[in-house]
């Protein structure tokens, strides 16, 4: 037994070794493919059964789906995603592009400036609600103290308005997320050869055509990084509508991720609840799945 | 590593300099602005916030709200204040941040260093999970909980971050590792290095950049989460965004803004104490990758 053993060995411990690796990984890739894609194949099926309070089992088909793109509040929330996202995205990207070629100029005091355009990232939506809340509720924030400092016609009562509410998410937002963007763009800026920036201006460009022509475009894998973060983040919205708004005035600020939330958990609606779920993820794969698969292939 | 300050070549005269820092500090005070009200707020008597000018500087401060935050204030249906869901986030973050990150490391010391057929596949599937909107595992998420008998309780939030954290981890040591000479790791196997031993001598001795960053990102991400916290959390193992929430949200009785203020500020320490303290590693951390990505 020993001979045989010992002639064994060398093999049982390489083909161990060959294990090994796929061994240790395959906890965490058991737990990615129940937690995440066992539960979307989950949600993807109560989508088509008539679950209320309770997941059920009965299949109704496409009519959760039906049911949702009737509803007002879906319409509503869907709009309001639409609103906020294309403008957070927009103005975050405007603002983090401008900090970013700004801070690049040799500037005094960068060191100071960085941290805290990047702090707010590192605060809940939760907590930075409570600031913002009384900012702008018209009764004590801003309206108020203008009022104190003798601008008595000054107005400033979105957060109560419904036609205006969204745009006090879109602020809150751009407050939080613009300086990590202009953190990216500042990467991009640190990554660029001065050498062909110098030959540019040789070359008599002003310094406008040579952002616009040749710094801006050579950004682009950080504009692509930005958007997608962004965009994600945009669909994903939750924290900050419950911290700001809870959805209100009436439902002028309901996103889909409050939407589910409350179709599913407070309404008794599970198949709608999950049906919109599933609508919110197909949004995020529209801009995820292509983003990624063009990383792999690149790196591969 | 550092951030390079680099020269750019554009030369700006003075006028474009003096426009360039007056944006610049606009902004500053932008981003400072709603911290500044929060804090100088809760210092203030609630009679003087409420007669007064938000931005004004208390005139006669008062470090009550702050104990009162801590300690007495009403959350949901006790008066316990936010110090037993401050532990609870504690509890919560120090294990799902360790186990998280652990199996990161791990995971990303594998799929560069011993690639197998398909690993660019399960690792795709890994990234796309970092992204997926939470909602959509709601609801079997809450199920399942309650089968294993995890429902309201810590274990439970922690196995929740811990898998949704794996897919970050993951991202983060893969795109680090995958820097790092394969030779190196070669020649020790041909030495005779196992598995875990080259992962110990070879690979974790050059991780603490990227530690990190994964560390603070995942900090953060958990000290800061709300949906898992509000959907798992029932009532005893409520983390402090939840319990914060309810405070501020409460519709009894007077609002005590002073305390909301307090109250929002411990909420906002731990992450900020991380920021300030490691956060430089961060954003050096984050820009290599983003600029490789």
């Amino acid at each position: 037994m020993a001979s045989v053993d010992h002639a064994e060995g060398p093999d049982l411990r390489s083909r161990l070794q060959d294990w090994l690796p796929r061994l240790v990984l395959s906890p965490s890739i058991a737990a990615v493919m129940i937690f995440v894609y066992g539960f979307i194949v989950f949600t993807i099926y109560l989508s088509f059964t008539d679950s209320k309070m309770l997941p059920s089992y009965g299949l109704v088909g496409f009519d959760n789906y039906a049911t949702l793109f009737g509803l007002s509040a879906w319409h509503t929330a869907l709009v309001n995603l639409a609103i906020f996202a294309s403008l957070y995205i927009v103005i975050c990207m405007a603002i983090g592009l401008t900090l970013a070629i700004f801070l690049d100029q040799k500037i005094r005091g960068e060191g100071v400036l960085r941290p805290i355009y990047l702090y707010p990232m590192a605060l809940s939506f939760i907590v930075t609600g409570t600031a913002w809340k009384w900012f702008l509720d018209p009764g004590i924030g801003l309206e108020h103290t203008m009022h104190l400092w003798g601008w008595e016609s000054f107005k400033f009562g979105w957060i109560k308005d419904r036609d205006f509410a969204i745009y006090t998410l879109v602020l809150a937002a751009v407050w939080q997320s613009s300086g990590f963007v202009m953190a990216m763009f500042l990467a991009g800026l640190r990554g660029i050869d001065n050498e062909m920036l110098k030959a540019a201006q040789i070359d008599g460009a002003s310094n406008w055509q040579l952002y616009r022509r040749i710094v801006i475009p050579l950004l682009r894998p950080a504009f692509m990084s930005a958007f997608v973060i962004l965009a994600h983040l945009a669909i994903k919205s939750y924290d900050l509508v419950i911290a700001l708004t809870g959805g209100g005035p009436g439902r002028a600020t309901e996103l889909p991720a409050t939407f589910m939330y409350s179709y599913t958990f407070t309404r008794n609606q599970m198949g709608v609840g999950a049906a919109s779920a599933v609508i919110m993820l197909m949004g995020v794969a529209a801009v995820m799945v292509p983003y990624i698969y063009a990383e792999l292939r690149e790196k591969s | 590593m550092a951030i390079a300050t680099q020269d750019t070549a554009v030369r700006t005269g003075r006028i474009t300099r003096t426009f360039i820092y007056v944006v610049l500090i606009f902004f500053a005070l932008f981003y400072l602005l709603p911290f500044f009200i929060m804090v100088i707020n809760s210092v203030k008597p609630l009679s003087e916030i409420t007669s007064g000018n938000m931005l004004a500087l208390p005139q006669d401060p008062t470090f009550a709200p702050w104990a009162s935050a801590w300690s007495t204030a009403q959350i949901g249906v006790e008066a316990t204040g936010l110090k037993p869901y401050f532990l609870n986030s504690i509890l919560m973050v120090v294990p799902a941040v360790a186990i998280s990150t652990a199996l990161g490391a791990l995971n990303g010391y594998i799929l560069t260093k011993w690639r197998f057929r398909g690993d660019t596949i399960l690792f795709g599937l890994m990234l796309f999970s970092c992204f997926i909107p939470f909602q959509i595992v709601l609801i079997p998420m809450a199920r399942i909980l309650g089968e294993l008998g995890l429902s309201g309780s810590l274990p439970g939030l922690i196995l929740v971050h811990v898998v949704y954290g794996i897919g970050f981890s993951t991202l983060y040591f893969r795109n680090y590792y995958a820097a790092f000479p394969t030779e190196l790791v070669k020649s020790a196997m041909i030495d005779g290095a196992g598995f875990f031993r080259i992962f110990w001598r070879i690979m974790l001795p050059v991780s603490g950049p990227i530690a990190v960053v994964c560390i603070i990102w995942q900090f953060t991400n958990i000290w800061n989460d709300f949906l898992f916290g509000v959907s798992f959390a029932g009532l005893s193992a409520q983390p402090m965004t939840v319990a914060l929430n309810n405070l501020v949200q409460s519709s009894t009785g007077v609002k005590e803004y002073n305390v909301h203020f307090a109250g929002a500020i411990l909420a906002a320490l731990p992450t900020l104490f991380v920021y300030i303290v490691a956060g430089r590693y961060f954003v050096r951390g984050l820009m290599a990758g983003s600029v490789k990505g």
